[in-house]
């Protein structure tokens, strides 16, 4: 073994202090191994080491938690004594460097962190964002990125059944890949990582473990530079024929009643696994690498620790079942050995054919990492940012133009580009299919239904990261009660640049506390979630991106609602209030080319009242559709509603009144808490009656026909037509456009 | 009637094909472990989509080794009832069952869209409900679905009405707009000379509930169980027992008053 140097120490990223914290754990130096061990633990992927005296502050309880944080994944209640378990994650950095393996594998890890609780995966989600697609850089990031969440989830079985995709400059040299996986579990049969019951057999099962991914969690806690294509060598290469039988041994091995524990390798492998599992149960392992299955041979046992190589899993074994449990792994062709046992004494104790060649209080490696307060403060540029006078901005001349542009834009347009790549139907639950507000999925052999969303508007947490975080809560559970159902739980994925920045620290701490207020206002618990730091290239950080992913309980299926137009003559409602809310807008960037202002106001107490009225409104059959107001205004919302039908679309009719506001902010402003509502006339008064009495704004504003979308602008005097446009004109601009910028090369 | 629903590793709709069996149209299902050398007993075998063997080397070109396909193999030659959907399509090409072979789509991309289908012919055991010329809309959701056979086999294919759904129009007609993977003749089912093999593209199991926004699916798999059904009858009577050659004799047409809902009305 070589001697640690300061060369060796900085090589694994660990600072002086934090050696220095490591001798003073072991009593003595460590050697590499333990080092390499130290590491990636001590890494920000896995310690969390800037972030955790801030997730501290997210409201995690409520009378549906059945599993928060700290867990694989999260769970919550969902009746008929089941639970939905979810996580969201992020895989940016891996996606960057080999977008086609790094997305997979992202999808590969998530997966993992579900069945490994006990739950079968129903249903993904993906939040991306790419840079321009006029730049072929962005369109190779894109196509390898969707290409490989395709081609795991794909093959796993699992259909992918929503999620978002955002376009923007700022994410050219640091695309994010945030993957959100949904699983049904008994709540009384939830699996948990914990090495209990000293004796127990610790068994390894999957694939072999190679060379692959090395350092991966360490990579994933440093920048970018022009230097960064070097790093391929880190990103792990999928398998996910291997997951799907390493899928279906889990659950066989769970439902045959023979584990104590279990957990899957990801990042940190076979070091996080063991460690972990040792520290929750507050036990130690033993285990000898020469055990491990291996892809090839002349590993040593820095490497194999070290590994992430995917597809793999470790269990904790009942006495005595350890045949029983070899049985199923081979049933599925999987490798499997056991290669160690838990013990007393609170120590990880790596072997390497009976010598010992890493000794750690798992505890230590585990949670014991630096903790750091790390100083933040707001960035000289925010004022030019939010200072925008609106008066060297001209209103809008041609509606119809700029609306065909929003429509156009690759963050508004259509996705059946991506999703059309995605099989979002397998498995058979898929009610509501991508492209409406939020998914629904049913549960099988339950009267129910799950909806999920994940959203987050950057451009809003950039402008101001406390609101913005507040705005990304507020639209994820407005698309889900668009959608009938309530919200339950929420899991995050927090994006950010260069934790050891001050503004940078400043936008995470805002954004956080932004997330926490706005949770607990809504009541919606925090059970899971990711922070990925270190999101910048050559200096340049990306926007904040703390992606909000949530998911709400509709009780009766049949209930779930969409988003679009249903049939002639019905009424359009639009719900909330409209103001100068044009900061921050899609708008003012196609338009304008600002990323400018301050994000639209938002009230909470506003905001849930039109919650609890559009629930009401859907669960009571009162209306055939409901879409949330967000990315391109009102004017973008009713063409969604128009074109957005899978069958035959519809036009409508609209007569908007302006009153003082600029006609710009009026059909594009991003005014929250806002929902466009269809409803039978003869509902029309129940409707605007139940909205009355929960103080939400309601009004009449056309009438849903025809095919061409109709709206018209003015005051109690005189009214012009400002948007008309023929439906197919609307819908070709609005639908083709990614294949369009997309099949250029 | 007991259907079975074989798994291979990778197989991804078989719980779905077991859903639709068991709970939508009331059948037994039994799950076929593709280790498994025998499949008697059974009163009709489906081999489900999914990637088998992560469809490495080639969609189906493994899974046509599993011990299971022998029996299915022999379970065919006696006339017994077998659909392949999607991946099973491609796997009982692959095994000989079904003649041709599967390439990727044209546009080099997986595909998971609703298409529509016309039922070329509505005289085998797997469309005796359906009214010939009707057309369907079922989803797809595949990576190889170009179908690809020489001349001389497809000649045969059409002379013999082995074309059983081709990718068409919402109003029926066959156009090249209708195809979505460049299949040949825009083929999106075929079955064997004796009419007792199906292989489909299209996922009618994903489409056989009004909840997952259409049950046209349904009129195929109900038309495999009334078909079983009325066979049963049949030799209950001991009207239909022999087997004419190669040729399993069927009563393929449900005419006695057997209407199941679904479908996109006549062409």
């Amino acid at each position: 073994m070589p001697p640690i140097t300061d060369d060796l120490i900085a090589q694994h990223h660990l600072t002086r202090d934090e050696y220095q914290r490591i001798v003073t754990i072991l009593g003595r130096d460590p050697n590499l191994t333990e080092l390499g061990m130290f590491s990636v633990m001590w890494s920000e992927h896995c310690s969390y080491k800037s972030s955790r005296v801030h997730l501290n502050k997210l409201p995690t309880s409520g009378p549906r938690v059945v599993q928060g944080p700290g867990e694989n994944a999260g769970a919550v209640d969902i009746g008929d004594g089941l639970c939905a378990v979810f996580k969201m994650e992020s895989h940016n950095h891996p996606s960057f460097i080999e977008p086609y393996q790094g997305a997979a594998t992202g999808v590969g890890g998530i997966l993992r962190d579900i069945f490994t609780m006990g739950a079968r995966p129903i249903a993904l989600l993906d939040s991306l964002r790419f840079g321009e697609l006029n730049v072929s850089q962005n369109r190779r990031l894109m196509k390898g990125v969707v290409a490989g969440i395709a081609g795991y989830g794909n093959c796993m079985g699992v259909p992918t059944v929503g999620g978002e995709t955002v376009f923007n400059e700022i994410y050219s040299l640091n695309p994010l890949v945030n993957v959100l996986c949904l699983g049904i579990a008994e709540k009384d049969k939830i699996f948990r990582g914990a090495a209990a019951g000293i004796g127990n057999p610790v068994i390894y099962f999957g694939s072999k473990t190679g060379r692959d991914g090395i350092h991966g969690a360490t990579m994933a806690s440093d920048s970018f530079d022009d230097e960064s294509e070097r790093k391929r060598p880190t990103v792990q290469v999928g398998d996910p024929f291997q997951e799907k039988l390493l899928l279906e041994a889990c659950l066989e091995l769970m439902a045959a009643d023979l584990l104590v524990g279990i957990q899957d390798m990801g990042a940190a492998g076979l070091t996080s696994s063991s460690c972990e599992m040792a520290s929750r149960a507050g036990t130690g392992i033993e285990l000898d690498v020469a055990l491990v299955p291996r892809r090839e041979p002349g590993m040593t046992p820095y490497e194999v620790m070290l590994s992430e190589s995917q597809e793999r899993m470790l269990m904790v074994a009942k006495a005595g079942k350890e045949d029983e449990c070899i049985a199923i792994c081979r049933k599925w062709d999987l490798d499997v050995a056991v290669i160690g046992w838990v013990t007393g004494d609170g120590v990880l104790r790596v072997k390497d054919q009976g010598t010992i060649v890493a000794e750690i209080p798992a505890k230590a490696l585990a949670d014991e990492g630096p903790r750091y307060d790390r100083p933040y403060s707001p960035p000289a540029y925010q004022d030019l940012l939010t200072n925008l006078n609106y008066d060297v901005i001209p209103d809008v001349k041609d509606a119809n133009a700029a609306l065909l542009s929003l429509l156009e834009s690759p963050t508004i347009a259509s996705k059946r580009w991506i999703y059309e790549q995605y099989d979002h139907m397998v498995r058979t639950n898929t009610v509501v299919r991508p492209g409406s507000d939020a998914a629904v999925v049913r549960i099988k052999g339950t009267p129910k239904a799950v909806a999920m969303t994940i959203d987050c508007n950057s451009r809003y947490c950039l402008l101001n990261p406390y609101e913005g975080a507040r705005l990304a809560v507020a639209e994820a559970a407005r698309n889900l009660v668009c959608s009938g159902a309530e919200p339950i739980g929420l899991t995050d994925c927090l994006n950010f640049g260069n934790p050891e920045r001050p503004d940078i620290m400043w936008q995470f701490v805002m954004a956080v506390e932004g997330l926490a207020d706005a949770c607990e206002f809504l009541k919606i618990p925090v059970v899971s979630g990711n922070v990925s730091f270190y999101n910048e290239t050559n200096g340049l950080s990306i926007y904040p991106t703390p992606m909000v992913g949530m998911v709400g309980l509709i009780d009766r299926v049949e209930r779930a609602m969409t988003q679009w137009f249903k049939e002639e003559g019905d009424d359009i409602i639009l719900l909330g209030a409209t103001r100068d809310d044009l900061g921050g807008s899609e708008y003012l960037k196609i338009m304008h080319s600002r990323e400018q202002g301050s994000p639209p106001f938002l009230n909470m107490e506003a905001e849930k009242a039109l919650h609890d009225c559009v629930l009401t409104l859907v669960r009571g059959g009162l209306v055939q559709s409901a879409h949330d107001c967000s990315d391109g205004g009102l004017a973008v919302a009713l063409a969604e509603s128009c074109l957005s039908a899978p069958g035959r679309q519809l036009g409508a009719a609209v007569q908007l009144t302006r009153g003082r506001l600029r006609k710009d902010a009026v059909l594009f402003g991003e005014s929250q808490s806002r929902v466009v509502l269809s409803a039978k006339p003869a509902h029309r008064e129940a409707v605007l009656e139940r909205a009355k009495s929960f103080a939400v704004p309601a009004a009449v504003i056309g009438t849903v026909g025809g095919d061409r979308l109709v709206v018209s602008l003015g005051d109690e005097r005189s009214a012009a037509n400002v948007i008309d446009a023929p439906l197919s004109t609307l819908h070709d601009r609005w639908a083709r456009s990614l294949e369009r910028v997309l099949n250029e090369t | 009637m007991n259907i079975g629903v074989v798994v291979f590793p990778g197989s991804n709709c078989d719980h779905d094909c077991r859903y639709v069996f068991r709970d939508v149209l009331g059948q037994d299902v039994t799950m076929v472990w593709h280790k498994e050398r025998s499949v008697s007993g059974l009163d009709a075998i489906v081999l489900p989509g999914g990637f088998s063997y992560g469809d490495y080397l080639r969609t189906g070109a493994i899974a046509r080794f599993s011990p299971v396909m022998e029996a299915v193999r022999e379970y065919a030659e006696e006339g017994g009832l077998v659909l392949g959907i999607c991946n099973g399509f491609q796997i009982l090409l692959e095994a000989g069952l079904l003649p041709g072979a599967m390439l990727r789509n044209d546009s080099l991309h997986f595909i998971c869209r609703d298409v529509y289908v016309k039922v070329e012919n509505a005289a085998t055991p797997f469309t005796g409900a359906c009214e010939s010329g009707q057309v369907l809309q079922i989803p797809i959701a595949h990576a190889d679905g170009h179908y690809y056979a020489d001349p001389v086999t497809v000649a045969s294919l059409k002379a013999n009405a082995q074309i059983v759904f081709r990718y068409c129009m919402p109003d029926g007609r066959v156009t090249k707009e209708a195809n979505p993977n460049g299949s040949l003749d825009n083929i999106a089912g075929i079955c064997n000379a004796a009419g007792n093999v199906l292989g489909m593209m299209p996922h009618p199991e994903r489409c056989a509930e009004s909840i997952l926004s259409n049950d046209d699916g349904r009129i195929i798999l109900a038309s495999m169980v009334e078909g079983l059904k009325k066979r049963r009858r049949a030799e209950e009577w001991g009207e239909i027992s022999e087997v004419q050659g190669n040729k399993a004799v069927i009563p393929s047409r449900a005419e006695d008053g057997l209407k199941i809902r679904g479908g996109r009305g006549k062409v």
